[in-house]
């Protein structure tokens, strides 16, 4: 089909994509490489240096980034553990034959199209308010001390947030790989005397597996990048505690001003997604034909 | 499932979901009725029956500054969508209907810049923003939503071109269609549920975007994500009105949502799961 002119068209109908992902790319990357081994702070632009690997250094010995590279794995297992375990529940039961199914799926897919600042504030306020929030009432009803969340659980607080974000991404994924499951094969497990919990095991989780690779990828890539439910609620605090890489990293540059740090922790990031990235794109890619 | 359930268990998953799903769907449910409550109201402890006022909204439609980042918002998540389109449409067009052997190569490597984390380009984006003057313009938002959304429109395309099945091409060309009908009449139709569903996706991660809409504007072009986002800081328990527009905010995008939720398994997991 393709002659030597639709070929030639081809080429030309792909190019403006490639050369605009290439320059996207290569340009921002390229920068962030080559600050990160300058001595560049905004405030004072006038005195560049070379640093070397300072700021790769500075980075390492900074008890700062220890704590942010601790919560950021904290917040991405701690949303990946919540969203698969009960995104796998919640997806097993709504896939179960029931009333209003297509209200209840409406309904549990939602929180995903909420803007994150927004999710961070109805949760702030709304939600957690140590004095007005709705956790404070059932506290106050039940003859409890409310909780100041923000104060004294920062981190579990916006992995709750996080967590309530991706669960119905989670759910609904699980759920399309759910209803793929072939039903004859339950049904001659179930005659052959399995019961739930090993038809689970043996059937469902295997045929799920796929699926959960799928959610903990994509998932991870997104998580390593949570930034508006921190500047939002915590604002990192309080000191670093709830400070994640990007949210570190956000700091040296606007607030610090701090141009070769900020780059060297991007080169750090990106150290990190690409090892995530690289087993995702192992998983994408055995499906394509 | 073609299995037999007793009324009795179909009463109890019932019962169940619809447990969960309140319960996942409360804090919107909360915000849509703290909108609706009085200032005073609103802080006044827990209340499921608001007094039906519709004053915050009108109170967050007063204030002038509100109606300029929704506009935004329109402009931005509709411009990128759009320029993205204009890209994507011809690149997965070629790549689905006359792929060469660096196809899937390419489209790999297209996924790839996806994860990059925005955090990394940070430093250098801000800099030549600042340099530009692109800082706080639509046109230099547009830009960067468009190349961050570019090849998720890419991959949900080529995988809804490869669907259109070759046999109808052939046939309309035995008909003696010409390369012109041929777009017009056959392609361009079974192509459009394709173009109009990732237009749907991409619009609603863009209206949703959040790192670089706040950090690249500060008023003139800051979109509704930016502006909310500045209700961080305290100002007063002004919660009725914070979630009026919270509600103005999410509404449009959360209907479109729930249109959206095949589209949205497919384009955001490229298709890995079916």
């Amino acid at each position: 089909m393709a002659t030597r002119q639709t070929a030639g068209l081809a080429r030309l109908m792909r190019a403006p994509a490639i050369i605009l992902l290439l320059i996207w790319m290569i340009v921002p990357l390229g920068m962030t490489l080559y600050y990160s081994f300058l001595n560049y702070n905004l405030l004072n632009p006038a005195n560049v240096s070379w640093a070397g690997w300072f700021n790769y250094q500075y980075f390492y010995t900074d008890p700062a980034f220890f704590a942010a590279i601790r919560n950021t794995l904290v917040l991405v297992l701690g949303v990946l553990t919540i969203t698969v375990v009960l995104g796998i529940a919640i997806a097993l039961l709504i896939d179960k034959p029931i009333w209003g199914q297509g209200i209840v799926r409406i309904l549990i897919i939602s929180p995903f199209f909420v803007m994150p600042p927004v999710a961070a504030l109805i949760w702030k306020n709304m939600i957690m308010h140590p004095s007005y929030g709705v956790f404070a009432d059932i506290a106050r009803f039940l003859g409890l001390q409310p909780v100041d969340w923000f104060a004294q659980y920062p981190l579990t607080s916006i992995i709750i947030i996080v967590a309530w974000q991706w669960l119905p991404f989670a759910t609904l994924i699980l759920l399309t790989a759910l209803q793929s499951l072939d039903g004859e094969q339950m049904e001659a497990a179930e005659m052959d005397g399995a019961g739930p919990v090993s038809r689970f095991i043996h059937l469902t989780l295997p045929h799920l597996a796929r699926a959960i690779t799928v959610v903990v990828l994509i998932q991870t890539i997104f998580l390593l990048g949570i930034y508006a439910e921190i500047l939002v609620t915590t604002n990192g605090g309080p000191g670093n505690a709830s400070t994640n890489l990007t949210y570190l990293i956000y700091r040296a540059a606007r607030l610090n001003f701090d141009i070769g740090g900020a780059a060297a922790g991007g080169i750090i990031a990106v150290i990190l997604a690409n090892i995530v990235a690289i087993f995702l794109m192992r998983a994408v890619g055995k499906n394509l034909d | 499932m073609a299995r037999v359930i007793t009324p009795r268990a179909r009463i109890g998953y019932t019962a169940a979901a619809w447990i969960v799903a309140l319960t996942l769907f409360f804090p919107i449910l909360y915000t849509i009725i703290t909108s609706l409550k009085t200032e005073q109201e609103a802080i006044a402890g827990f209340r499921m029956i608001p007094s039906f006022t519709l004053s915050s909204f009108e109170a967050v439609q007063n204030q002038n500054n509100y109606w300029r980042p929704f506009t935004n918002s329109v402009i931005l998540a509709v411009g990128s969508t759009l320029v993205a389109l204009v890209v994507g449409i011809p690149a997965a067009w070629a790549m689905a209907f006359s792929p060469t052997k660096n196809t899937r190569g390419i489209l790999m490597w297209m996924l790839s810049t996806k994860m990059m984390p925005a955090v990394a380009v940070l430093v250098p984006i801000y800099l030549i923003f600042l340099r530009t003057g692109l800082m706080d313009t639509r046109t230099g938002l547009i830009i960067v939503l468009m190349l961050m959304n570019l090849p998720i429109v890419i991959w949900m395309l080529y995988t809804y071109f490869r669907e259109i099945p070759g046999e109808i091409l052939e046939a309309a060309r035995m008909d003696g269609a010409s390369l012109k009908d041929e777009i017009l009449y056959v392609l361009t139709p079974m192509a459009i549920p394709g173009i109009a569903s990732t237009m749907l996706l991409n619009v609603i991660l863009a209206w949703n975007e959040a790192f670089w809409t706040i950090q690249l504007t500060t008023t003139n072009a800051a979109p509704l994500s930016a502006f909310i986002a500045s209700f961080s800081s305290p100002q007063g328990l002004f919660w009725a009105k914070l979630s009026a527009a919270s509600v103005m905010a999410i509404a449009p995008i959360l209907i479109m949502g729930w249109f959206s939720q095949k589209q949205l398994v497919r384009g955001l997991t490229f298709g890995a799961v079916k």
